[in-house]
């Protein structure tokens, strides 16, 4: 009995809770798991929807960019290069528009019980990049049906880039959550500010080739940037990541992982009083 | 033996920022520029809903929490359950803790009730291993083995209930930490409930702390209570002598209940009763008046339905008025509503009463408000002519009749 002893003291000071965290796996678990299960149970084509939207995208965007308006992709054919880009940027605005609104729909539990409150964005996020992985594999049979050629050891990039993409999708949704508990209309402003990164992406077109090396360091602030960066450099012998681009988004990456648990932490412990 | 809790000067503060309880950027802002222009910064409104808080705790005593509403009582549950931190001193907690604030927590709807013992039981703390040696035994406790693969939503309320308790009912804690739960459900499976509770608690040692308001479950299930008035521990001790401590302040309970409005939801502001004498005195017989009045920020949409729950002495459930808005519209205009419900001839027995008023919404049943313990009034037989003396509870009420010699 005596290794359940617990403190209980006012809120202070600053712990990362990552052990509490490993203690509750199961719930987190639990917690995505019902996410997920609910979210392909009521659809009658299931899973079919995480990937219908991003091809449905791919070819809006195909027909607008690859014969209305050509965009300059070098060797990488279109429809691989902007379905490329947008897995990596759909994770990350499912992921960050769930996530931010994640805690106050949590509401009810959060008051009734305890556990680590990063499990919510956390799973919230989890459900997100199981949406990702899907798309993942869709993306590689499309390659094989566009007879793209692919550079095998580029793909060492893919873990890098998704370790990224998740850090910097779980830090900034655990940063919106906590700002949204305490500022409702704060998430009034998500979907637009979503929609302007969208444009800050190089979803739809190359980031090397923008001309400006100025507006291209601002828009690699952006790690959604980096992501696509390494997403692309196995499509293309002449396709080299620009180091700069990833580097930068990484460094951002890392501060919005950072910044986003701690100003959780910081005031997860009043969530209760102020929900 | 080391006491299972032990609590150390605990105190909680909150503030009540004027109205709402969290803010918007908008309101930050306005804030910012209006103190610009005044000296007078942002003052917020502070309480201390627990102040000075010692207590030990047994390992295995099961003890009782009262208390009127808003005494403290649900926020030392979750302090000691980790919910909320508390401003001042400490707790200390030798076990693992289970607490049941709510049956049912995180239940859903699209998942069958298989999948839902399996998520409430994980939220409440069970390991999965442990829900899955426990599965039969909780599916034959809920008494809904033939619908348990079916979603929770074709389950009927009293179902899901059902449900939620035979998890609750099989969680293994060292200390258990109950409020209220049990005031819902159906009689026969809330002894049902207890006696498994009870059997936990007995066999296993386990300590369990339980808050309500109903002192019949009180005495049945605890053997020493912890009185609670304002924020403050009035008294600790015997079951009995505590609540006989409760009852005698029954009458010093706010004969008018008067409340701030809420800016951003519906909400109770003011319950009086209008008796037939005064002083809250009422002659049986005679007509008796409850008014209430709300709040309502914005026009309503949605129905209204605001029930009357008069009880005596003993926490018995007397009479239930209720107002429903698909009957009649309530609530419906913008800013202060004021619904009359009267009873014209009030055939109470003498004795003490008091009322507690819910205000919820129609169809979701989404509860607004609870206003427990105002108004207390007492009944009497003053014009009722008799031959023999009243008795005290002699009855509970007195109906109109005849007799005849045939």
């Amino acid at each position: 009995m005596e290794k359940f002893i617990t403190r209980i003291k006012p809120a202070a000071g600053f712990s990362t809770g990552f052990k509490e965290l490993w203690q509750y796996r199961e719930l987190f678990y639990f917690f995505t798991w019902r996410d997920i299960k609910v979210k392909y149970k009521q659809a009658a084509l299931g899973i079919l929807w995480a990937l219908l939207q991003p091809l449905g995208l791919m070819i809006i965007f195909t027909f607008l960019f690859s014969k209305t308006w050509p965009i300059n992709t070098g060797d990488i054919k279109y429809p691989i290069f902007v379905l490329s880009g947008l897995i990596a940027w759909n994770f990350f605005s499912h992921a960050v528009a769930n996530g931010s609104e994640s805690i106050i729909r949590q509401e009810k539990i959060i008051t009734k019980i305890y556990f680590p409150r990063l499990i919510i964005p956390g799973a919230a996020v989890l459900v997100a990049f199981f949406d990702f992985v899907m798309g993942l594999i869709i993306f590689f049979i499309f390659c094989v049906i566009y007879k793209q050629t692919i550079q095998l050891n580029a793909l060492l990039y893919y873990p890098i880039a998704i370790v990224l993409l998740l850090i910097s999708v779980f830090g900034f949704s655990s940063f919106l959550s906590a700002l949204t508990v305490k500022y409702r209309d704060f998430r009034y402003t998500i979907s637009f500010m979503l929609q302007v990164l969208f444009f800050a992406s190089q979803v739809i077109y190359p980031l090397q080739s923008v001309q400006q090396n100025w507006v291209k360091y601002i828009l690699a602030l952006n790690p959604v940037n980096a992501v696509i960066e390494l997403l692309r450099s196995p499509l293309s012998a002449n396709y080299n990541p620009d180091w700069a681009i990833v580097g930068i988004g990484a460094i951002t990456a890392v501060i919005l992982f950072v910044s986003g648990i701690y100003l959780f932490k910081k005031t997860e412990a009043y969530f209760a009083d102020l929900i | 033996m080391k006491p299972a809790i032990e609590i150390r000067n605990l105190g909680k503060e909150y503030k009540l920022a004027a109205s709402q309880r969290y803010l918007s950027l908008r309101d930050i802002m306005s804030g910012a520029v209006k103190n610009l222009f005044t000296t007078n910064s942002g003052k917020k409104e502070k309480f201390w809903a627990l102040k000075d808080i010692n207590l030990d705790i047994m390992p295995g005593e099961r003890i009782g929490i009262i208390g009127s509403n808003g005494a403290g009582k649900s926020t030392l549950l979750k302090i000691i359950s980790r919910i909320t931190p508390p401003t001042t001193g400490e707790a200390i907690i030798r076990g693992r803790v289970g607490s049941l604030l709510e049956v049912g927590t995180g239940f859903h709807p699209e998942l069958t009730g298989r999948e839902n013992i399996y998520l409430n039981g994980s939220i409440l703390g069970l390991k999965k291993n442990e829900i899955t040696k426990q599965l039969d035994a909780i599916i034959n406790f809920s008494g809904v083995e033939k619908f348990i693969d079916s979603p929770l939503k074709h389950f009927s309320s009293g179902m899901q209930l059902r449900l939620a308790f035979a998890v609750a009912a099989h969680l293994e804690p060292e200390i258990l930490l109950i409020d209220e739960v049990l005031a819902v459900g159906d009689a026969e499976f809330q002894k049902k409930c207890i006696g498994k509770m009870e059997e936990v608690s007995r066999e296993h040692g386990r300590t369990i702390l339980f808050v309500s308001h109903d002192m019949q479950a009180i005495s049945t299930l605890t053997e020493k209570v912890i009185y609670l008035k304002n924020g403050k521990v009035v008294f600790t001790g015997n079951t009995s002598e505590a609540i006989q401590q409760y009852l005698s302040d029954f009458n010093t309970k706010d004969k008018v209940y008067n409340a701030a409005i809420k800016a951003n939801k519906p909400c109770i502001t003011k319950v009086f009763v209008e008796t037939s004498m005064p002083d809250n005195t009422q002659e049986s017989g005679k007509e008796i008046k409850f008014v209430i009045e709300t709040h309502i920020p914005e026009p309503l949409h949605e129905g209204i339905a605001i029930a009357i729950q008069i009880r005596d002495i003993k926490n018995r459930n007397i009479i239930h008025l209720s107002a429903v808005d698909s009957e009649e519209p309530i609530c419906r205009k913008q800013g202060i509503n004021k619904i009359v419900f009267s009873i014209p001839d009030l055939k109470l027995y003498s004795g003490k009463y008091i009322i507690d008023v819910h205000m919820s919404q129609r169809p979701s049943l989404y509860k607004y408000e609870t206003i427990r313990d105002v108004c207390p009034f007492e009944v009497v037989l003053y014009n009722k002519e008799h031959n023999y003396k009243w008795q005290e509870e002699m009855c509970t009420y007195l109906e109109d009749y005849t007799y005849k010699n045939l």
